[in-house]
């Protein structure tokens, strides 16, 4: 099972002044149970990619192929994509409007025709798997607080059942635990339930944390494709187009440079601290 | 005297039912005192629902205390005839620019709030010109907001408030939603702003890093001030922080877990350079 995508281009307001070339020739293969990172700067393509993900846009020219069907042939079923392919928008809390909590994750899967009993079955098993305590069921989704009415917005498309699950930014403006919370979730569902994440983010220090794959966008095309390890070793290609790499990294170069002899491919705090002591404990033997 | 001083403010949301009766009252601010000394750089943390936007809006009067008083350039915020001076005075921008530009040029986004002063129009061109340099965006004066990055579109938004002449400017979480060289560009025109033409900046922020460099750092917890210091003050208080779902700057946490490990390195590190340095002095061999 994977998604692939070939040659896809896309353009905003073709034949208009404001044509905007948002997509180039992206081509690439996910493979199921993968863990991807998408990054790029504001504008790279990213958010427009995700939507093609699930068929919300629809690609001006190319091919994706969802588990090898073409989901652009007249008789695929468009319906059963949305479900299997879950997509978490930005602040997806916006889009909470039911009277519960309950209620609102019900009905994604309500409308992917399932009854009454089933929809209840599968939103009470994301909202446990999504960790909100049962006492906030029933209160309104507008009383619960930045971190737990995000949790409630993934739980929404949780309850669906997704094969893959795509979120858009979807720790920017919580606080540093409402971020660990949602991203410890996101390695839970991975994990333990082999769900394909694809998440879009800002941050490179999450993204080195969890990510096992990275793609890079820049101006509607694909700039790198790799394991974060080996990408963010081109600190100076990720900076020319806004990115950058986690700060250890910098941190690590730096010593390096100083003639520590740690490893300079570390990108996380604990590979860090690791590498430095190891090096510091051989040159105190020499 | 303070250009901002908060003295022991309370506020209090009323949470209303279907019917409008007041179901509950969330005392979202709580015994605050605080004083914001002019030219001061500021930076407020604090978790989801600790009140930190709650406090940001008393500043230029979106929302004012219930009990207590808070002054703004010696006017009380209570007091409706001078609410437009207060405004004036201090100024804000907030997490998303996309909702606080609505001119269709640049220029005409940033003149927006000095025509609303009544301002005459050679001022407002001089303002402008003058704001967009600052901000080092002059040369897309004649661009379309639309186009820009996020980092350059949060520029003018800051913009605008610059050429109101403000004496102090809020920022509340203007980085979330921006990539890394966003998030640079966007912090460093607030020290611009706070070093070079003396502003004093109140910085909300989520990102521990961007706070590095601030006077002072004021935690809120539960409504009230928990801690307030130097970064060096409270970036050493590791568990305290964590205890309240923040958490500290990459660098401050390498030293720490290298410190777990049996390292020798001082208490307060925060930036990259510092942590570097610090190894060097107690562990290079050459």
């Amino acid at each position: 099972m994977s998604i692939i995508c070939d040659h896809l281009n896309y353009i905003y307001s073709k034949g208009t002044s404001d044509e905007i070339h948002a997509l180039r020739d992206v081509s690439f293969k996910i493979d199921d149970g993968e863990f991807v990172g998408l990054i790029g700067h504001t504008g790279s393509g990213k958010s427009t990619l995700v939507q093609h993900l699930n068929g919300l846009l629809r690609a001006t020219s190319g091919h994706i192929y969802y588990n090898g069907e073409d989901i652009y042939d007249r008789d695929y079923d468009m319906r059963s994509l949305r479900g299997k392919v879950g997509l978490v928008f930005q602040y997806p809390e916006h889009q909470l409007f039911e009277e519960t909590v309950f209620k609102d994750v019900c009905f994604g899967p309500k409308n992917l025709g399932l009854s009454q009993r089933d929809a209840e079955l599968r939103s009470f098993a994301a909202l446990k798997s999504v960790k909100l305590p049962d006492e906030y069921f029933d209160v309104s989704p507008f009383d619960l607080s930045g971190g737990q009415k995000r949790r409630a917005a993934i739980a929404g498309v949780l309850a669906m059942k997704p094969e893959v699950l795509v979120l858009d930014e979807p720790t920017a403006g919580l606080d540093p635990e409402g971020r660990d919370d949602i991203l410890g979730l996101l390695r839970d569902l991975h994990e333990k339930e082999n769900i394909t994440i694809i998440l879009v983010s800002h941050s490179m220090e999450d993204i080195a944390d969890y990510a096992k794959r990275l793609i890079v966008m820049e101006k509607g095309s694909i700039f790198m494709d790799g394991r974060p390890k080996d990408i963010f070793m081109n600190i100076p290609e990720l900076e020319s187009i806004g990115l950058a790499a986690p700060q250890v990294t910098y941190i690590m170069r730096e010593l390096e440079k100083r003639g520590f002899g740690v490893d300079v491919t570390a990108t996380t705090i604990d590979e860090a601290a690791d590498s430095i002591v190891r090096a510091v404990m051989r040159n105190s033997i020499i | 005297m303070g250009i901002i001083e908060a003295d022991n403010i309370a506020y209090e949301y009323l949470r209303r039912d279907e019917e409008g009766n007041v179901e509950a009252i969330v005392r979202a601010i709580d015994g605050v005192c605080l004083n914001i000394r002019k030219g001061e750089f500021v930076a407020i943390l604090g978790g989801n629902g600790s009140g930190k936007s709650t406090l940001a809006k008393q500043i230029n009067a979106i929302l004012y205390p219930c009990e207590g008083t808070v002054t703004v350039d010696g006017k009380d915020t209570a007091d409706e005839d001078k609410l437009w001076e207060i405004r004036q005075c201090a100024g804000m921008v907030f997490q998303n620019p996309d909702n606080q530009i609505i001119g269709s040029v640049v220029e005409e986004d940033v003149g927006f709030g000095p025509e609303n002063m009544g301002i005459p129009t050679k001022e407002i061109r001089e303002r402008v010109d003058e704001a967009l340099k600052i901000l080092g965006m002059y040369e897309y004066r004649k661009h379309s907001p639309m186009r820009l990055s996020g980092g350059q579109k949060q520029r003018v938004a800051i913009a605008g408030v610059v050429a109101m002449h403000p004496k102090c400017i809020i920022m509340d979480e203007p980085t979330a939603m921006l990539d890394p060289s966003g998030r640079k560009e966007v912090i460093r025109a607030a020290r611009a702003l706070n070093d070079v033409e003396k502003i004093t900046i109140i910085l909300i922020t989520h990102y521990m890093e961007e706070t590095i460099y601030a006077d002072r750092i004021v935690v809120m917890d539960k409504g009230h001030v928990s801690m307030t210091g130097t970064p060096k003050e409270i970036f050493s208080r590791i568990d305290e922080l964590k205890a309240i779902r923040l958490d500290v700057p990459q660098s401050t946490y390498l030293a720490y877990e290298l410190r777990k490990r049996g390292l020798h390195l001082p208490d307060g590190i925060l930036s990259d350079k510092e942590l570097v340095t610090e190894l060097c002095r107690s562990y290079a061999t050459i």
